[in-house]
């Protein structure tokens, strides 16, 4: 595991880009750009504006190719868990988002951004949980 | 025209995560990681991302009025505190969550596929069962 380093610089250009994502989403459709919402409730039977979804969707994957035509390259790599603890990660991802109703944009920066006390307490939570998911993983199973 | 504009918010959206390296799970981890080398970058994206977006919900239209797929209208119950339970395990597990799983699905990084796939497995699974009620919309 090479060591990480700290990048507040990218990581405040990167975060202020989401905001306005979040502000663009709010006033030009009057939606919360939660990932998990968008995704999810193209599943729903019963679900609405199946266009806008598909178009913030489409964005997010078309994004790292604008990135790379700009010349860069985006940063990072892949999986860094085998096919089947990511497979029962993703699960979980989906399973719970959908239980809770949100996951780190929709409660972590859309309703701590709107104050909303479930978003605040969600977000409380997620946070706990992945972190100790992450200790005992790699300081006590892997230690 | 709305279309391109939403297009134009999910290419931000999806930038910022690139960026930020958001994208790499395991800066994520590192950052989940407290025990650890600790990366604190997840805090300043959500530090800078939190201010902009209040910026456009107080500007924003129907002001004060329950916006639609905002899921503030419900207590804090037994069922926000599973799911953010459910998710925080498969985040810690991956260092993966719904955002940057799609970015990654953009850029053909490997295992995004089967992570993206997985999600929604899960999330057809929660339909499957029926545990959704009324509420068609949601922070997400």
């Amino acid at each position: 595991m090479p060591v990480e380093q700290f990048t507040p610089g990218s990581a405040a250009v990167g975060g202020v880009l989401i905001g306005s994502s979040v502000a663009l989403l709010w006033l030009a459709a009057g939606r919360i750009a939660g990932i998990s919402g968008i995704l999810g409730d193209l599943l729903n039977p019963g679900g609405e504006d199946v266009v806008w979804r598909v178009a913030f969707l489409a964005g997010m994957i078309a994004a790292p190719w604008l990135y790379q035509l700009a010349g860069s390259v985006p940063p990072g790599g892949g999986p860094v868990v085998g096919s089947v603890l990511l497979a029962v990660a993703g699960g979980l991802v989906g399973f719970g988002t959908r239980l809770g109703n949100g996951c780190t944009s929709g409660h972590g920066v859309c309703g701590i951004a709107r104050w909303s006390p479930r978003s605040l307490v969600a977000t409380a939570l997620f946070m706990v949980t992945a972190a100790g998911t992450v200790f005992v993983v790699r300081h006590v199973v892997g230690g | 025209m709305r279309v391109f504009i939403v297009f134009a918010a999910g290419l931000l959206f999806g930038l910022g995560l690139t960026v930020s390296a958001m994208i790499d799970p395991a800066k994520v981890l590192a950052f989940l990681d407290i025990a650890g080398d600790w990366d604190s970058s997840l805090a300043v994206v959500m530090a800078c991302a939190i201010p902009v977006a209040a910026i456009g919900f107080r500007w924003g239209p129907r002001r004060g009025a329950p916006p639609a797929g905002q899921c503030g209208g419900w207590g804090i119950d037994a069922r926000l505190v599973a799911g953010a339970v459910l998710f925080g395990v498969g985040w810690g597990l991956a260092g993966y969550c719904p955002g940057p799983g799609l970015v990654a699905l953009g850029l053909g990084r490997p295992g995004s596929g089967l992570f993206v796939a997985s999600i929604l497995g899960g999330m057809a699974l929660f339909e499957l069962l029926g545990v959704r009620r009324a509420q068609r919309r949601h922070a997400g």
